[in-house]
């Protein structure tokens, strides 16, 4: 044996024969890729996934404890931080819940500023999102300026309600504060500069830009089974290709009179259905919002101002009853299922959020995939993992 | 359809096994004897008229006070072909609760019932991977149930808050800056 | 303080222009501030406001402060967001993969005491100082940017005065504590203050 040159041994070696040992690879719980607390055991050769379990709950703040234990109005605060990206929507879903079981209607001026607040909250929500992704994927640069614009919408969040990313803004029955003088103008202001520099900029340097196309343009297909059967809503959805959104089937907040497109995943640089669908509906979202926007402030400037403390109720005590009701927020379809016994304390809230069934169709896709490619497949899901966890 | 044709469409399929239901509800669900709603979820699935093919929400509700006590399931459903929902319950009791899976027939039901074990205790028959999703796996209890009552520790770490935690909260400790009012005139504030 | 003053006061701008004196601590705590390398441990919302800090209005590149994936090699560890039971442990193990010297600093109410999850939060541990001892609490929910730029140029005062080679003095951080014979209680027990 030891006679043998080295030559010759390297001759003996079979090379279809080699047989590369499988080896459980954690990612997380802390990582700066994984957007949030998320723990991923990847069963993998080296390079390519086979099986992939993740561990979610390390972000478990007891939002539906707390719910019980506090009165309607103080539930709001626990619900803003569940997506602490996209704060506007929680609150929202909440209000809008309890006020169907209450039977309360609001004011076409507060439905109004309910809705310009949700659409600047989405630009704001998917430019975190796209931004990050492009992050993880590789590309700093957008990232940094899609947060110089999102400080921009966070100013006139923080004009009217004093708060930045947790602004505890919609109540039952109303908002918080009212617009101050000029909020109408400096929101234009803001929209000018969005549409006609922010947008385009973002189109060349992601949309546009052949490495981010050729990178993940097959990354991560979801079929339309797989997404309907996971429950995959808003853009995941609307990336395989469904044309669905909820404020266009079942209106909620003065929607049903505002004019804009659902965008759709159109498949056009591979399958349909894969990361970069997911990302362009993202995108296309940031313009069509940008339109109600527009919309909504053409409304403002003709409605008449009522007081949005009107209908809110000195004391919150629903009727005994249970109701589900869902909105549209960024990350797809938000549902609350409230319960109430009568007291002034909610009997149950259970949330469903968007980002939890989203999550439970990732070890399906993630089989078969490189390493690197399953850091582009979460990202495309746009999880927030204090909604995951609640 | 509306909530009254789909829950005649399931009568007429199933007879008693569909054990109530409250048609005028927010949202309008029927009651199902437990150990049919595994085909009672596939049939509001395959049929072409119901096609509620996309569970929406799959929730844990613990009534202990109620007569008889138990707890509940509730599933909210959704058509992606005919645009409607509908909700089913199915009622169990408080000790060993145990529901037949629906994992087959919605994929996300998956996580949905794990969470429901993890917090209620509910165990789901059928299950490919009934194990905890939120909290940890050396965890003792199910913490969303009413009479839920918070250990002194966990592995070493506080979990009720503190005594001197609850007295400076109870007693109002301010930092000598306040006090701050934000209260709005109309709020009613629920003395504690 | 005492140490360095009396000698500086004799040879304070004594020389020409090209020389300067300082004590051997001041200038290696002087670099150690202006180049803290921190650990992003965000955790939930603050975590927002730590990115929005270190991008683009917020710059903290200017402070010489640079996010670091890895704690291998970080300097500080902000605990940005509700630490929970589940993820109290691997703060723990990450803290004590950073080398020395090493600061954590708490950002927000969830890290500093629990926070607005404080009275039923059965999974929400109720402070992270109760796994890791705190060199600054930033308090907010979230605190703005300002405020944890102001938290992160506190604990820059406080590295500044921290005792490298010099006999006498405090010594903050991870080797408060140590004696020059170099026997450090570094690591603490979980579960106690």
């Amino acid at each position: 044996m030891s006679a043998a040159s080295p030559a010759a041994r390297i001759a003996d070696w079979d090379q279809d024969g080699l047989d590369t040992d499988e080896m459980v690879v954690n990612m997380g719980p802390q990582h700066p890729a994984t957007h949030g607390v998320l723990r991923l055991e990847l069963r993998t050769d080296g390079e390519i996934v086979r099986a992939a379990r993740p561990h979610i709950g390390y972000l478990h703040r007891c939002f539906e404890k707390h719910a019980e234990n506090v009165d309607y109005p103080g539930v709001l605060p626990y619900a803003d931080r569940m997506d602490y990206v996209a704060a506007m929507g929680n609150t929202l879903g909440f209000a809008l819940t309890v006020e169907k079981l209450c039977g309360i209607e609001v004011s076409p001026y507060v439905q109004t500023i309910r809705v310009l607040m949700a659409e600047l909250q989405r630009i704001a929500s998917h430019a975190v999102a796209v931004g990050t992704y492009t992050m993880d994927i590789g590309a700093f640069t957008p990232f940094l300026h899609l947060l110089r614009d999102r400080e921009k919408i966070l100013d006139l969040f923080e004009w009217t309600c004093g708060a930045r990313l947790l602004y505890n803004y919609n109540w039952v029955g109303g908002v918080s504060h009212d617009l101050a003088e000029g909020f109408v103008r400096a929101t234009r202001d803001f929209l000018r500069e969005f549409d006609s520099v922010t947008f385009p900029e973002l189109l060349d340097l992601i949309i546009h830009n052949r490495i981010f196309v050729k990178r993940i343009a097959d990354v991560g297909v979801c079929p339309l089974e797989l997404a309907i059967s996971h429950d995959l809503t808003g853009p995941n959805l609307r990336g395989s290709g469904v044309a669905r959104d909820l404020r266009k089937d079942f209106p909620y907040s003065g929607y049903e009179s505002y004019a804009f497109d659902v965008c759709v995943g159109q498949g056009q640089y591979g399958p349909k259905g894969s990361c970069f669908d997911r990302n362009w509906v993202r995108v296309a979202e940031m313009r069509e919002s940008s339109k109600i926007v527009h919309q909504a402030l053409d409304r403002l400037e003709k409605l008449e101002k009522t007081d949005v403390h009107e209908k809110v109720p000195k004391r919150v005590k629903p009727p005994k009853g249970e109701v589900y009701c869902r909105s549209e927020a960024p990350r797809g379809q938000l549902g609350y299922y409230l319960v109430s016994d009568g007291n002034v304390n909610p009997y149950r809230v259970k949330v469903k959020s968007p980002c939890f069934t989203a999550m439970s169709v990732f070890h399906h896709l993630a089989k078969g995939m490189m390493i690197a490619d399953v850091i582009a497949l979460i990202g495309s899901l746009d999880i927030v993992l204090g909604e995951i966890d609640r | 359809m509306d909530a009254q044709a789909i829950h005649a469409a399931l009568v007429t399929r199933f007879g008693e096994r569909i054990t109530g239901s409250a048609l005028e509800a927010g949202s309008p669900f029927a009651i199902v004897a437990t150990d049919a709603i595994a085909e009672v979820a596939a049939f509001c699935k395959a049929d072409p008229a119901l096609a509620l093919d996309n569970l929406m929400c799959l929730s844990g509700v613990d009534y202990p006070k109620e007569t008889p006590p138990r707890m509940e399931v509730v599933y909210h459903l959704f058509s992606y072909r005919q645009l409607h929902t509908f909700a089913l319950k199915v009622q169990v009791p408080r000790e060993n609760p145990a529901v037949p899976t629906v994992e087959g027939v919605w994929g996300v039901a998956n996580w949905h019932e794990r969470e429901a074990w993890d917090l209620f205790g509910i165990v789901f028959t059928g299950h490919s991977d009934m194990r905890r999703i939120l909290l940890p796996d050396d965890w003792e209890g199910h913490p969303l149930r009413k009479d839920w009552q918070d250990p002194e520790y966990y592995n070493g770490l506080h979990v009720k808050p503190t005594p001197q935690m609850m007295e400076r909260v109870l007693t109002g400790e301010t930092l000598g800056v306040g006090p701050f009012d934000f209260t709005p005139e109309n709020r009613h504030v629920e003395e504690p | 303080m005492n140490g360095p003053e009396p000698v500086r006061g004799l040879i304070h701008n004594r020389f020409d222009d090209g020389l300067v004196v300082a004590s051997a601590d001041q200038l290696i705590n002087w670099s150690r501030k202006n180049s803290i390398w921190f650990m992003t441990f965000g955790l939930a919302c603050c975590a927002i406001e730590m990115m929005a800090t270190g991008a683009s209005r917020y710059d903290l590149d200017r402070f010489g402060i640079m996010p670091r994936g890895t704690p291998r090699q970080s300097d500080l560890m902000i605990v940005a967001g509700t630490v929970t039971l589940k993820m109290a442990t691997r703060v723990k193990r990450l803290y004590e993969q950073m080398p020395e010297p090493k600061y954590v600093l708490s950002m927000g109410s969830c890290a500093n005491n629990g926070g607005p999850y404080w009275r039923h939060g059965y999974h929400v541990l109720k402070g992270v100082d109760e796994v890791v001892p705190v060199d600054v609490y930033v308090p907010g929910c979230p605190p703005r940017p300002e405020a944890l730029l102001y938290g992160l140029l506190k604990l820059q005062e406080k590295i500044q005065e921290d005792r490298v080679l010099r006999k006498r003095g405090l010594t903050v951080g991870s080797l408060a504590g140590a004696t020059l014979d170099g026997a450090a209680d570094v690591a603490r027990p979980l579960g106690k203050k």
